[in-house]
């Protein structure tokens, strides 16, 4: 992997849930320390596209490349690609009873050939950076968590894992200001500080006042309808995805083709099926 | 009856004059007794067509050989007793042990006729009847009232003949306000044999009696198991079952709350592999006012194992403000394994809090997903969860050092499955 360019680069990815094709050519570039939003609206591709990334079982690759730091992601098995560097912050973290952090984050690091006592050390730094109390790591992982208590604790093993690249499924949903904070600050932190990649797949600006993207993507119909800096993320915020993607249809003709129009969007058609 | 249970077999058999006579009561009416068929509810799923009864012989004396010894679990017992295919042949109590416990052959009490059937009135099937007319004299347990037994009894019963068919009785009566933790270890040597045991328990008035069987019985053992525990007012019983070994290896569970305030807890851990059959019959009996029972079955199979779970709760009309669990949960490792469970209820007052739960799974993708997703190989994440799976039922192991030697036990196990899941990829 040495002497490659270092960048988690999606070229022309296309996926399909059954026989339902969801993304459609999805060409994305994520550079170490910075950070890009990926918005768009509900069933536009934005969870089957992190899913895809992991390797999640029920979603199938029909074209395309994914690579981290020049290594073929999609050749990977999940466990694999998280060793490569890749993290997938979950927009719903599965509760996993009879199974500490502990003992998971031992797991990962053994397989990475990593120290297990560093990773061990490494889990209470981020537990104290993130004011997770301690014993919280002994408890099976996500059981009985509230939605922002599990937000944090996928926070938590994004740092001390060390990924170089992460995901964040919608890590907004479901957080109170507070913690949405803490979370926001801890990943800002990571990119400033370690370098980490940040796509951030989100469906509010919420997330983005504290998280500071450096571009922000739309998706719609499983392809990346219009990017810009963080200035896109006010227009949406003013205009909506259909007054957006209006404009960006007509200032940029080639992401114009298959898009639909603006009134489309109100009604939902491209729900993702595992969404 | 076939060949080898002879009436001169069983009259042939040594023990107290009641214990002779009560034999051959059950001997004069055995020929009437119901053959066990898997069209019955309580047969049903299980191998018991295949089972040739006449393969097996009952014995005549002790074997000259002594088990291996199990130091893990018995350290810190208060009395070591093992039971050689069916025979007591020794009771080891420590000088520690407190006065008035009792740990020895049934004959030796002045009421141990009145002790034995004291909550079996009658044999639930064919086995009963069978370790009635063949078993040999019945090891007892004692605690007197008041008396809490600090430390464990453990009871290894052990079979070594080949072809053997043996007849191992328990039998434990925990006194008022008296307390007593007993294990039962099963082990055998690699032959082909029938244990056909039974336990019989009562627990006076605010009693406590804890029992555990861990059953590590060789590849070829069939056992064909009953417990019947009684428990009284404001008593409590924890029972606890871990299923490793045999070939088929049954036990039916009647766990009889019959006084105000009787509690019972039955927990059990199985893990059947290769051809394995393991088989669990249960039933908590509500008999009186304000009782609670909690039953919480988990099990794995890999393989073409087999598992079956049938449970009852059954709610009599006096036996109002009844509380009363019922979860069974079983995890399939291969397509060819296959698990029955059946929850059952019969409730026949208001008023009671009720619940029962089952599932056959595979390994949840989800969470396995979520593992894998952090870094962890597959092999690796679905053996985390199995441990897990089982974490909350080894939890409920009356002894640590049995917690530990079961858990030992799943791990070999799960090493098994690691290596067959890693030759087939």
């Amino acid at each position: 992997m040495s002497g490659s360019e270092r960048v988690l680069r999606i070229e022309g990815l296309r996926a399909c849930v059954g026989d339902v094709e969801i993304l459609n050519g999805i060409d994305l570039e994520v550079r170490p320390g910075e950070v890009h939003a990926v918005m768009g609206p509900n069933g536009s591709g934005k969870s089957t596209l992190s899913h895809v990334l992991m390797g999640r079982p029920g979603y199938t690759v029909t074209g395309g490349t994914a690579t981290i730091d020049g290594v073929d992601l999609l050749g990977l098995a999940t466990w694999e690609r998280a060793q490569a560097g890749l993290f997938l912050c979950l927009q719903h973290p599965t509760e996993v009873p009879g199974v500490s952090l502990d003992a998971l984050l031992a797991e990962a690091a053994r397989a990475g050939g990593r120290d297990v006592v560093a990773v061990h050390d490494a889990l209470r730094t981020e537990a104290g950076r993130l004011g997770i109390d301690e014993r919280f790591l002994d408890r099976p992982l996500n059981v009985d968590l509230s939605g922002g208590e599990k937000k944090r604790n996928e926070t938590l093993q994004l740092g001390a894992l060390g990924a170089r690249y992460a995901v964040l499924d919608e890590i907004d949903s479901g957080l109170d200001v507070d913690a949405l904070a803490t979370v926001s600050r801890r990943i800002q932190e990571a990119t400033d500080e370690d370098g980490l990649g940040v796509l951030a797949i989100t469906h509010f600006s919420r997330l983005l006042e504290v998280l500071e993207p450096d571009r922000v993507h739309v998706l719609a119909h499983g392809t990346i309808a219009a990017s810009g800096g963080p200035e896109l993320v006010d227009r949406l915020e003013a205009e909506g995805y259909g007054g957006v993607l209006g404009d960006a249809a007509a200032d940029e003709p080639e992401t114009s083709v298959g898009l639909p129009h603006a009134a489309d969007f109100g009604e939902d058609p491209f729900a993702d099926p595992l969404a | 009856m076939p060949n080898p249970f002879t009436p001169e077999s069983s009259a042939a058999l040594p023990g107290p004059e009641w214990l002779r006579q009560r034999r051959g009561t059950v001997l004069a009416g055995l020929d009437d007794v119901e053959r066990p068929d898997a069209d019955e509810e309580v047969w049903r799923y299980s191998r018991i067509g295949e089972l040739d009864l006449s393969a097996f012989a009952p014995t005549a004396g002790p074997p000259a050989s002594r088990p291996a010894a199990v130091p893990d679990l018995t350290a810190g017992a208060v009395a070591v007793v093992t039971v050689s295919d069916g025979w007591i042949t020794s009771v080891e109590v420590d000088g520690g042990a407190p006065d008035g416990l009792f740990v020895g052959p049934v004959g030796e009490l002045p009421d141990g006729d009145e002790l034995y059937g004291a909550t079996l009135e009658e044999p639930v099937d064919l086995f009963g009847h069978l370790n009635r007319a063949y078993g040999p004299e019945p090891l007892a347990i004692v605690v007197p009232d008041g008396l809490r037994v600090e430390g464990h009894v453990v009871v290894h019963l052990h079979v070594s003949g080949e072809g053997i068919a043996a007849f191992p009785r328990l039998l434990v009566r925990c006194g008022a306000d008296s307390g007593v933790t007993v294990l039962e270890v099963q082990t055998s040597e690699d032959v082909e044999a029938l244990v056909a045991s039974v336990l019989e328990a009562t627990v006076g008035p605010a009693g406590r009696l804890r029992h555990a069987v861990l059953q590590e019985l060789s590849p070829r053992v069939w056992q064909l198991g009953h417990q019947e525990v009684h428990v009284h007012r404001d008593a409590g019983v924890e029972l606890f079952a871990a299923g490793l070994g045999g070939d088929y290896a049954r036990t039916r569970t009647d766990c009889r709350l019959l006084g105000r305030g009787a509690e019972g807890r039955i927990t059990a851990a199985y893990f059947g592999d290769r051809e394995q059959a393991l088989d669990y019959r249960t039933f908590q009996e509500h008999a009186a006012p304000d009782t609670s029972s909690e039953l919480l079955f988990k099990g794995a199979l890999d393989g073409s194992a087999r598992s079956v779970y049938t449970g009852l709760i059954r709610v009599r009309p006096e036996a109002v403000r009844t509380r009363a669990d019922q979860t069974n949960r079983n995890i399939k490792l291969s397509p060819d394994a296959w698990a029955e469970s059946v929850p059952n209820l019969e409730i026949e007052t208001d008023d009671v809090m009720c619940s029962h739960a089952s599932t056959v799974s595979p390994v949840d993708e989800d969470q396995r997903f979520y593992l894998e997703s952090r870094g962890v190989p597959t092999v690796v994440a679905e053996r985390l969860l199995l441990e897990g799976f089982f974490d909350e039922v080894l939890e409920a192991a009356p002894l640590p050092a049995l917690a530990d030697r079961l858990a030992a036990g799943l791990r070999t196990k799960l090493d098994r499955h690691d290596t067959l899941a890693g030759s087939a990829a």
